[in-house]
C-alpha cells in the first residue's frame, strides 16, 4: 500500500514531466499502470476541453455562415464542413503536423505548433468545429418558424434577435447531439501521439502509456481496460456536465416536453 | 518505368517528376490504396454479417442468447475504438497461438505467460516462423480484416437492431395472419422490409468505415500512411536517385483529398441507393416519391 503511494507520488504527474524520469522498465505493477494511464488522462482532457472551448465559438459561426443568404459566406463554411467532415482525422492530424514542420522551417515562430499542446489542439479545435457547426446548422434550421415569427413581432431584428431568440432554441435544439459529439471528441483526442505529433520525453496521453505497457509486457489483458475504466469515467463526466447543462436550457419548459439526452454509441472519425 | 528514366540526374521539371512518381516505391504506394479498398470491399459484408449475427440474437426469445447479443452491441460502448484496435490485434492473434498450441502440444508443460512473454511452442506460432513473407503480410492483414469487423459489426449490430423494431408491425402481423411461422416471417417479411430503415445509419457507418481505414497504419499494415510517410521524408543523393527535402506535407495532402473524393462518390452512389430502395415504401420518402410520379 505504501508502495503504492511513492508510485502515485512519483508518476501522478508524469504526463506533464514532474516526477521520476525514467518510466519503469520491468516488474510492473498494477499501481504504476493505474498511476502512469490516469497522468496521460490529464492530457486528453485538455485537448478536449480547449478544443471544445474555442470549437464552440467557431461552430456557431460556422453553422451560421452555412445558413446564411450570402454565397460567399455560404460557400467557405460548406467547404469547411466538408473538408473537415469528409476526411478522417488520423489524417488531418499527420497533415497539419507535416505543414506546420514545413512552415517551421520557413518561419521558426511555427515551431511550437509542431508540439502537441498548440499544434493537435488547433487540429481538434477546426475538426469539432466542423462537426459542431453541422449539428448546430441542422438546430438553425428547425428551429419553429413560431419562434422566429414572435421575435418578429417583438421587433427584434438583427444581432437582438440572434442572441435572444435564436441562438437560445438552436444550443436547445442540438444540445443532445452535441454532447455527443463531447463524447466523441474527447476519444478521438487518443490518436494525437499516434498520429506524427511526438511524445516529447515519454510525456503522452493514456493510450500512450497503456500502449507502453502492452508493448512492454504483452498482455493487452490489463492495460486497455484500465484505459476503457478511465474512458467510461470521463464519458460519465462529460453526460454529467452536459445534462446539468441540457436542465438550464430546457427550465422554461414543462417537465414532458423537455429534450432527453439520448446517448448513441460513438463513432470514429 | 520509362526509357528517359535510366539517369534521373539529368532531368528536370515534368519528366523528373513522371520518372519520380513510377519508382517501384510509388508503384507500392499505389499498391496500397488498393489495399484500402480492398479492406473496405471486405470488411463491409464480413461486418454486415457480424451485425445481421449480432442483431438477430438480440432479438432472440431464448434469455441467454439475447444477452449475448445485446452484450455484443453495447461492448463498444463509451470507449475509443482506437483502444479495441489496440487490443483485438495482440489479443487474436494470442487467442488463436493458444488453441493452436493446446491442439498440437499437449506435452508441453510450461507456463505459456512467463512474466511478460508470451511463449507457444514452435509448432504454434501464426504465421510458422519459417514461412515466406507473403504469408506474414495476408496473416497480418487478416487479422485488421477481422478486428474492423468485430468493431463495426457491433455497429452495424446496433443499427440493424433498431431497423428490425421500426418495420411496422401490422407488416409483421398480416404476414402471421397468412399462417407463416415465426421464423418465416423473419425471412420473408422482416429482413427484406428492414433495410429502408437500416440504410441512413449503414450510410453513416460507411462513412465512418471509410474514415478509420487510416488505422490500418496502426495495425502493422503497409498502408498508404506507412507509405506517404516513407516516401515523403527527406531523401539525400547518397540513398536515392530522386533526391528531394521533406515532401511529407504533400503526400498527406494527396490522401486527405483521396479519402474526399471517397467520401464524395459514397455520398452520391448512397442517395441514389435511398432512392431506390424508399420506392413504393410506408414512409415520407416513399410517399412524396409516389406524389411526383
Amino acid at each position: 500500500m505504501m508502495e503504492c503511494l511513492d508510485t502515485i507520488g512519483d508518476y501522478a504527474l508524469r504526463s506533464l514531466g514532474y516526477g521520476e524520469r525514467l518510466l519503469p522498465r520491468t516488474d510492473f505493477t498494477l499501481c504504476q499502470q493505474f498511476t502512469l494511464i490516469g497522468s496521460g488522462m490529464i492530457w486528453n482532457v485538455y485537448f478536449g476541453v480547449v478544443a471544445l472551448l474555442t470549437g464552440f465559438a467557431l461552430a456557431t459561426a460556422v453553422a451560421v455562415g452555412k445558413a446564411s443568404r450570402h454565397l460567399w459566406i455560404r460557400k467557405p463554411a460548406e467547404w469547411f464542413v466538408f473538408i473537415f467532415r469528409g476526411s478522417p482525422l488520423f489524417i488531418q492530424f499527420f497533415f497539419g503536423y507535416f505543414l506546420f514542420l514545413s512552415l517551421k522551417q520557413a518561419y521558426p515562430a511555427w515551431g511550437p505548433f509542431t508540439s502537441a499542446w498548440l499544434g493537435a489542439a488547433l487540429v481538434l479545435f477546426l475538426n469539432t468545429s466542423a462537426y459542431s457547426a453541422e449539428i448546430f446548422y441542422g438546430a438553425l434550421r428547425s428551429i419553429p418558424k413560431g419562434d422566429v415569427e414572435a421575435a418578429d413581432a417583438y421587433g427584434l431584428t438583427g444581432l437582438p434577435r440572434f442572441r435572444r431568440v435564436i441562438w437560445p432554441t438552436m444550443l436547445r435544439l442540438a444540445w443532445p447531439s452535441y454532447t455527443n459529439e463531447a463524447i466523441f471528441l474527447f476519444q478521438a483526442t487518443t490518436l494525437v501521439f499516434f498520429s506524427g505529433f511526438p511524445a516529447t520525453q515519454q510525456k503522452g496521453d493514456a493510450l500512450y502509456y497503456a500502449n507502453y505497457f502492452a508493448d512492454k509486457t504483452f498482455n493487452p489483458f490489463i492495460p486497455y481496460p484500465i484505459l476503457a475504466g478511465y474512458f467510461i469515467i470521463l464519458t460519465l463526466c462529460i453526460i454529467g456536465v452536459f445534462g446539468w447543462i441540457n436542465g438550464r436550457l430546457n427550465r422554461h419548459l414543462p417537465q414532458d416536453r423537455r429534450a432527453r439526452l439520448k446517448l448513441r454509441p460513438q463513432v470514429i472519425r | 518505368m520509362f526509357a528517359y528514366c535510366a539517369d534521373p540526374s539529368t532531368l528536370d521539371g515534368l519528366t523528373w517528376l513522371s520518372c519520380y512518381l513510377t519508382t517501384g516505391k510509388h508503384m507500392g504506394f499505389y499498391y496500397a490504396f488498393g489495399t484500402v479498398l480492398l479492406l473496405l470491399a471486405i470488411t463491409a459484408p464480413v461486418s454486415l454479417a457480424f451485425g445481421f449475427g449480432g442483431a438477430a440474437m438480440a432479438r432472440s426469445r431464448i434469455l441467454p442468447v439475447s444477452w449475448i447479443g445485446k452484450a455484443y452491441i453495447s461492448v463498444v460502448r463509451g470507449v475509443p475504438d482506437i483502444v479495441f484496435f489496440l487490443f483485438f490485434v495482440i489479443a487474436i492473434d494470442q487467442i488463436f497461438e493458444l488453441i493452436r498450441h493446446k491442439i498440437k502440444c499437449p506435452e508441453w508443460t510450461e507456463p505459456i505467460r512467463q512474466g511478460s512473454d508470451f511463449i507457444v511452442c514452435q509448432a504454434a506460432k501464426l504465421p510458422l516462423g519459417n514461412s515466406p513473407q507473403w504469408v506474414h503480410e495476408v496473416y497480418g492483414f487478416s487479422i485488421a480484416v477481422l478486428t474492423f469487423a468485430i468493431v463495426f459489426g457491433a455497429f452495424a449490430a446496433n443499427i440493424l437492431f433498431g431497423a428490425m423494431r421500426a418495420v411496422p408491425r401490422a407488416q409483421l402481423e398480416t404476414a402471421e395472419a397468412y399462417g407463416m411461422s415465426h421464423r418465416q416471417v423473419f425471412r420473408r417479411v422482416l429482413v427484406p422490409q428492414m433495410w429502408v430503415y437500416a440504410l441512413p445509419g449503414l450510410s453513416n457507418l460507411w462513412m465512418v468505415l471509410i474514415k478509420a481505414t487510416p488505422l490500418l497504419f496502426l495495425l502493422g499494415v503497409e498502408d498508404i500512411v506507412y507509405w506517404a510517410r516513407e516516401l515523403g521524408g527527406t531523401k539525400t543523393p547518397q540513398f536515392t536517385a530522386y533526391p528531394h527535402g521533406d515532401w511529407r506535407m504533400w503526400y498527406f495532402l494527396f490522401l486527405l483529398v483521396f479519402y474526399l473524393c471517397l467520401t464524395k462518390v459514397s455520398e452520391v452512389v448512397l442517395e441514389r441507393l435511398m432512392l431506390r430502395l424508399t420506392h413504393g415504401q410506408a414512409t415520407t420518402g416513399g410517399e412524396s416519391q409516389r406524389r411526383a410520379a
